[in-house]
């Protein structure tokens, strides 16, 4: 009870603390210095196996307990229209036209990237969501305050709200089965998918695997691993027969790791704190001084003294 | 002398005299019913129910409940629009007790009750449309996310909240009666002015901030590392305006409660606060060109978002600032007037850019506001202006307290001259 005290004091400290003087040093040179975890999973997708049969789908929903599949497996009806990521939904596969003439549609699945320095979790205020070190980016529904910030920041559009229940909305989206992986074992998606679409294993092998990928077959692959470096690498990664651009990826999202983005501002708060007061009590008693009274603080306080007389 | 009146606090006398205007019951609510009030009634009879059926239902029963487009009109309403336009306590407070500008102290207290008032909704508006409301105090106790810019928000949208309730104080103690807790809060005056000086410097321009994590998302015309500095910079402007506007306002509809030395020198006051908004509005306007030089994405212009990039940048920005300008040369306090009417509406217009419509620009099908969505914005702001009419109409706001109007007063003969 009592260390429990004593450890709520000192949480409150330092959330004033930091609050007050900005972001410790610490907590920024880990942003600077931030390699990735070595033995952190990844998972690699390559676009040209997919055959849309959706079964990682219904193996997502299984596995995390969510309402089964809307349209049946065998109904490609769902393609018609680009499908985001939802409540109910943790990972959805879409259908892209293939721009080479007489060549098959291609199938994306889309989830969470799992981002090594994500935008989600670097805009939450309270930390539910966390970059684990063995990869996955998970939630942590009970502190969460719902404030969407992260859904503003994530640039792939994945976390989505459970808009419709009042009581414990949540965020939602993908865990990369985070309970799964700790147990040794696999993602839903991964293990299910018929064609070996989806590899699961080492981060930094799966990166060895890709390249081989695109070398061994002569000018059939885009020379580009979609999530090597995109904003700072993610665990997806993805290789293509057809540019990432025709295929719904966004590819405007850059290569810096997004936290990057406010740590300058960040940076600049204890600067605030340190020079404002001073200037601020400078221009105070410069601005003072000028009173016909000598040696008065306050020009209120002092005709306050004289109401009392 | 505490004592004697605490004790008539709650006496009959004491709720007539302070809380019904000084008149029977039966007359005081009898007078409610006037035409502005019956309009605002009904207002807030279809609303509350909205708001209802938003904590029994969830968010979706208001909201267009977008996965793509999370933050709706409450937050740019509420939070991005209501918090820059609070700015008023921070900048008269500064004028007065930092920069020693002691004529603008009629308009002291009104700004900080408008700072006050907008604070307090634009919580409110937060506790509408968090998913988890009863959360709100877990970014100060229980967990801390330092590298949020949002935690930053939090934190200093509850202190601010709390410095300026702080600087009200004396107002209230003055209705209430409590000389020796008045004499201690004006002691706190210049901490409590500089604390939040710093406050609104770093959760103005954080609220800018935000968007500096929506590189891909934000149309590039106006996401610019000059983000927070613009958000800055023009929440000055927006707080002048609004105390002209608000004692603009109060001098219309409420002359009453406005002590006549006051209303003679408004007119000057605010021919200052213009030529302030206007210098403002200039360096805002140079900070725009900056950001748009370093964005370096001219050919944007010619585009639907290129043009109403320009409208702002002309229309809302250069134009009003002209007017400004005008007005202050001229010596006419009513362009002045209209001039911080403009300059809030751009403001505003920014704000609603910003955070709704050039955000997700490349999303082919958005939605920006459901009716219920605007019904409940409509419903909450109706209460938070009877509220500021509430305040206004029983503490010495715009004017003096009888027992403290001598002091005053001499003080205000004192103070314009430098020496
Ligand atoms: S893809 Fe989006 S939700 Fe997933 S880790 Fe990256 S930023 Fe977070
Ligand atoms: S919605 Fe929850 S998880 Fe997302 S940023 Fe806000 S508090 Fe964090």
């Amino acid at each position: 009870m009592k260390s429990t005290r004593r450890h709520f004091f000192k949480t409150m400290a330092t959330g004033a603390g930091t609050m007050l003087l900005g972001p410790s040093a610490k907590a920024m040179s880990s942003v600077e210095q931030f390699n990735g975890y070595p033995e952190r999973v990844g998972m690699l997708v390559d676009l040209s196996l997919c055959i849309g049969c959706r079964r990682c789908e219904e193996a997502c929903k299984r596995a995390n307990q969510l309402p089964p599949v809307e349209a049946p497996l065998n109904d490609s009806s769902v393609f018609e229209h680009t499908r985001r990521t939802d409540a109910e939904n943790y990972t959805v596969v879409n259908r892209f036209a293939n721009p080479q003439p007489n060549q098959p549609a291609v199938y994306v699945k889309k989830q969470c990237m799992h981002c090594e320095e994500p935008a989600c979790a670097s805009a939450c205020l309270v930390g539910a969501l966390r970059k684990t070190k063995e990869g996955p980016v998970v939630y942590n529904p009970d502190i969460c305050l719902g404030c969407r910030y992260c859904m503003i920041a994530c640039p792939f559009y994945i976390p989505a709200y459970e808009y419709h229940n009042p009581t414990s909305p949540k965020v939602r989206k993908c865990t990369l089965c985070y309970e799964r992986i700790k147990a040794g074992g696999m993602p839903a998606c991964a293990e299910i998918c018929p064609v070996e679409a989806i590899t699961f294993g080492k981060r930094s092998d799966l990166i060895k695997l890709a390249q081989a990928q695109i070398l061994n077959n002569p000018g059939e692959y885009q020379n580009h691993i979609y999530g090597l470096d995109e904003v700072g690498g993610t665990t997806w990664l993805y290789i293509s027969k057809v540019p990432f651009a025709k295929l719904g990826f966004p590819t405007d999202v850059g290569t810096t790791p997004f936290p990057e983005y406010t740590r300058g501002f960040l940076s600049a708060v204890p600067v605030v704190f340190v020079v404002w007061p001073a200037l601020l009590g400078g221009f105070h008693l410069f601005a003072n001084n000028r009173q016909p009274a000598p040696a008065q603080e306050d020009g209120v306080t002092r005709n306050d003294e004289e109401t009392e007389q | 002398m505490n004592t004697h009146i605490s004790q008539s606090i709650m006496s009959r006398e004491w709720i007539q005299e302070n809380l019904l205007l000084g008149k029977p019951a039966r007359t005081y609510f009898r007078g409610l019913v006037t035409p502005l009030n019956v309009v605002a009634a009904i207002i807030i009879c279809v609303g509350l129910p909205l708001i209802v059926s938003r904590y029994i239902f969830g968010l979706a029963a208001v909201t267009h409940a977008s996965n793509n487009q999370p933050w709706g009109l409450f937050l740019s309403w509420g939070l991005f629009s209501g918090v820059p336009l609070a700015s008023t306590g921070f900048i008269m407070a500064a004028t007065v007790y930092l920069f020693g500008l002691r004529q603008y102290h009629p308009l002291l207290r009104p700004a900080v009750l408008t700072g006050f008032v907008g604070y307090f909704f634009a919580v409110v508006f937060l506790l509408v449309d968090l998913g988890r409301p009863w959360h709100l105090p877990y970014p100060m106790f229980v967990s801390f996310g330092t590298g949020s810019v949002m935690f930053l928000v939090a934190w200093h949208v509850a202190l601010y909240l709390s410095t300026q309730f702080v600087e009200f104080c004396p107002a209230i103690f003055e209705w209430l009666g409590a000389e020796r807790f008045r004499r201690w809060a004006v002691k706190v005056t210049i901490g409590a002015t500089i604390f939040g000086v710093i406050l609104s410097t770093l959760h103005q321009s954080a609220l800018g901030a935000l968007f500096l994590l929506a590189p891909a998302k934000l149309h590039p015309l106006w996401y610019s590392p000059y983000l927070p500095l613009l958000f800055f910079v023009s929440s000055i402007f927006g707080g002048l305006s609004m105390v002209i506007i608000e004692s603009t306002l109060i001098r219309r509809f409420l002359p009453g409660r406005m002590d006549p030395a006051n209303h003679r020198v408004l007119d000057g006051l605010t021919l200052g606060l213009g030529k302030g908004a206007a210098l403002t509005m200039l360096t805002y306007f140079g900070l725009k060109l900056i950001a748009l030089a370093h964005g370096n994405h001219w050919n944007l212009l010619n585009s639907g978002y290129g043009a109403w990039y320009l409208i702002e940048l002309i229309g809302f920005v250069a134009l009003p600032c002209f007017a400004f300008v005008l007005g202050v040369r001229r010596c006419r306090p009513e362009i002045v007037r209209f001039a911080a009417f403009w300059a809030v509406v751009g403001l505003v217009a920014n704000r609603f850019t910003v955070s709704m419509f050039a955000l997700n620009w490349q999303l082919p099908h958005r939605e920006f506001v459901s009716l219920k969505e605007a019904l409940v914005v409509a419903t909450i702001f109706t209460i938070e202006l009877l509220v500021y009419r509430w305040v206004v109409n029983r503490l010495p706001v715009h004017r003096e307290h009888t027992r403290y109007k001598s002091a005053r007063k001499r003080h205000l003969v004192q103070a314009p001259q430098p020496a």
